[in-house]
């Protein structure tokens, strides 16, 4: 069962109380929703988050991420459709089940931390236990364990204006790790921090993640941060999904021209695993001659191999196994984004 | 004067029956009011008069030492000492004593119907308009049915400054809760916390500097409006002041009118100081540093 389900999920700003209704009642398309004055923030977003999945949200400032986001915790309630999270229906739940809901399954991270100025970095870190009534004594020895976890030992009695941005942001994620919540949300988390800062956060987090095992839902506007963290990507625009899957069928099967320009300049060799271009292995092939690649090897990692190599490339799984091949010309094509393995087999049958 | 076609209203009239019909039927509520006033600023004013001049001098100066450094500390000392040197000692500390009582139930009043206003925007336009009226309504106003519906003494001069002195501290604890960061009441709400709580332990504290300036605030126009207070026998500097005035002795007046302002100054500093111990206030001046 998924964590995270989205059905149909819709949210219409409008200061005229009673016109969403309407809109959303007669069907309205986004343009009769702005002509009307009112803001399509999201519209008709439907989508499932798997247990232990990083699903990310990205698109355009604008685009309604914050706004989607904010309706899987009932920070904002949707105009219409359902959002069910750990197997609870929360659109209809009241203010009290809510607020336990959020204690004790999602918790969040903000863009610009989020943090209590007046408190300790000790006393930030353990809010959410305190949010939900756990003794003194016991939130903050729980709060210190995770200022460790993020590397802030040193500094659980300081006050946060005393901290760079990463080590704030690095307390925002003891905060919400430390609730043990199964999920997370992340709104932007990195976007206020240094590149450098920002890719060491995102390797912090994917690191933890192997070994929490968190269903996280995270935002950002960098696709290149959506697919370093990504298992899926939903592309939004204009408040509707208009694609989601994994970094790699986005960026070698863009479902539109929109979603085609954002994935222009990402860098490929990157993203692209040898698994994703390689071809059939066709005739008997012999793994003695030929140097193997792991199925998971970035293209990056192929290129001193495939020029090294007068023959095709093995790709091999895990366990060894000849899984397919890659000659240097798919490797070069997949480079410079024109055909892919899947896409050629295609057109060759 | 009105135009002929205009019919005159009696606004003062009807304000006049209302506050004849205040005074016939809720006269046991006002003498219950008058009763725990007057018991409460005579308990101050012993307070502040039983120990011999000099030890209340010096604590006065030590509070002001220990809230600004030595410097104020020194300079506090200096203007009471002044101030019983002029002889004004007893008048300044029964002012004081009034200053104090009118603020405590101005406080009282005034911070709940300020986190009020800021979590409830009908109540805050409703209330806006009185907060208004009772700030921009000429003070001496409210002396006359003050006076009428207690006796004349301290009583009348009190609730005349709490009804004066009540605005600026609805009106910035109001503010100080409304400029709260909103991210930082979500992040309460996103953990889950209890409307309450979250104002308790967030909104408060961050709102904390413009509900001391509130305080401050309400102190200085206790103090000021005090002195107007004298005229109805509310006594203290103001009644020096007042006596001075009409009997045109200048040398009192002004005696009394410089001890109202080492008043001044000395609340004005004090409260400022204690402004700057919250802990946004700390939260600041460690970020400065850092
Ligand atoms: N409370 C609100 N009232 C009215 N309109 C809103 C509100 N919140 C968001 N909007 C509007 O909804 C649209 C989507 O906003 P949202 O904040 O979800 O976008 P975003 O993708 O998170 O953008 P950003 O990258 O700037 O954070 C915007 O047009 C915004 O102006
Ligand atoms: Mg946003």
């Amino acid at each position: 069962m998924p964590e995270i389900r989205a059905e149909g999920v819709s949210k219409i700003f409008s200061r005229k109380p009673g016109q969403v209704a309407r809109l959303i009642f007669t069907g309205a398309s986004a343009e009769d929703i702005r002509a009307a004055g009112a803001t399509p923030a999201v519209l008709d977003a439907t989508f499932d988050v798997q247990p232990g999945e990083i699903f990310v949200i990205m698109g355009l400032s604008g685009s309604g991420k914050s706004t989607l986001l904010r309706m899987l915790n009932g920070l904002c309630t949707p105009t219409s459709g359902r959002v069910h999270v750990s197997g609870e229906e929360i659109t209809s739940l009241g203010a009290k089940k809510l607020r336990n809901l959020r204690q004790r399954a999602v918790s969040m991270v903000f863009q610009n931390f989020a943090l209590f100025p007046h408190r300790s970095v000790v006393e930030n870190a353990a809010y959410a236990l305190e949010a939900r009534g756990v003794p003194k004594a016991e939130r903050l020895a729980k709060a210190r364990e995770f200022l460790g976890l993020v590397g802030l030992t040193d500094w659980a009695d300081r006050l946060p204006g005393e901290l760079s941005g990463g080590m704030r942001q690095r307390v925002g994620l003891a905060r919400a790790l430390a609730a043990e919540t199964g999920i997370l949300l992340m709104d932007e988390a990195f976007s206020a921090l240094d590149p450098l800062i920002r890719r060491d956060m995102q390797d912090q987090l994917l690191s933890l993640q192997r070994s929490l095992d968190k269903t996280i839902v995270f935002i950002t506007h960098d696709l290149a941060e959506a697919m370093r963290i990504g298992d899926r990507i939903a592309v939004m625009r204009e408040g509707r999904i208009v694609q989601i899957g994994t970094p790699q069928e986005i960026l070698t099967d863009p479902a539109d021209d929109y979603v085609a320009r954002f994935v222009r300049d990402v860098d490929r060799s990157a993203v692209l695993t040898a698994q994703a271009i390689m071809l059939p292995p066709g005739e008997a092939l012999t793994l003695d001659k030929e140097t193997t690649v792991s199925a998971r090897a970035p293209l990056a990692e192929l290129l001193v191999p495939a020029a090294q190599s007068p023959v095709p490339l093995a790709v091999v799984g895990d366990g060894g196994e000849l899984l397919g091949v890659i000659p240097r010309e798919t490797l070069l094509n997949a480079l410079a984004g024109c055909q892919t393995g899947q896409e050629r087999e295609v057109s060759l049958g | 004067m009105a135009d002929d076609w205009l019919p005159r209203i009696p606004v003062g009239d009807a304000f006049e029956s209302g506050v004849d019909w205040l005074t016939e039927n809720l006269a046991p509520v006002f003498d219950w009011v008058e009763k725990v006033l007057d018991s409460g600023v005579s308990a101050l004013v012993w307070l502040l008069l039983a120990p011999p001049t000099l030890v209340t001098i010096a604590a006065m100066a030590g509070l002001g030492w220990w809230l600004r450094g030595w410097r104020f500390g020194l300079i506090s000392l200096v203007m009471l000492v002044l101030i019983d040197s002029m002889g004004q000692w007893e008048a300044a500390m029964s002012s004081l004593a009034l200053v104090l009582a009118a603020s405590l139930v101005t406080g009282v009043i005034a911070f709940p119907l300020g986190v009020l206003t800021a979590r409830n925007d009908t109540f805050s336009t409703i209330v806006r308009p009185i907060l208004d009226f009772m700030q921009t309504m000429p003070a001496f106003v409210y002396l006359i049915p003050a006076v009428m519906l207690f006796s004349i003494g301290v009583v009348p001069g009190i609730v005349a400054t709490i009804i004066f002195a009540m605005p600026p501290g609805v009106r910035l604890t109001e503010l100080g809760i409304r400029q709260v960061n909103p991210e930082m009441v979500e992040a309460g709400d996103a953990f889950g916390a209890p409307p309450r709580q979250v104002l308790s332990r967030v909104q408060i504290p961050l709102a904390m500097p413009s509900i001391m300036a509130g305080v401050n605030q309400v102190i200085m126009l206790a103090l000021s409006m005090v002195v107007i207070a004298g005229m109805v026998g509310a006594g203290g500097l103001g009644g020096v002041v007042y006596e001075g005035i009409t009997r045109l002795n200048i040398a009192s007046g002004f005696e009394g009118g410089l001890a109202v302002v080492i008043l001044a100054i000395y609340l004005d500093r004090v409260t400022a100081g204690l402004g700057a111990r919250s802990a946004v206030a700390r939260a600041e001046k460690a970020a400065q540093h850092a």
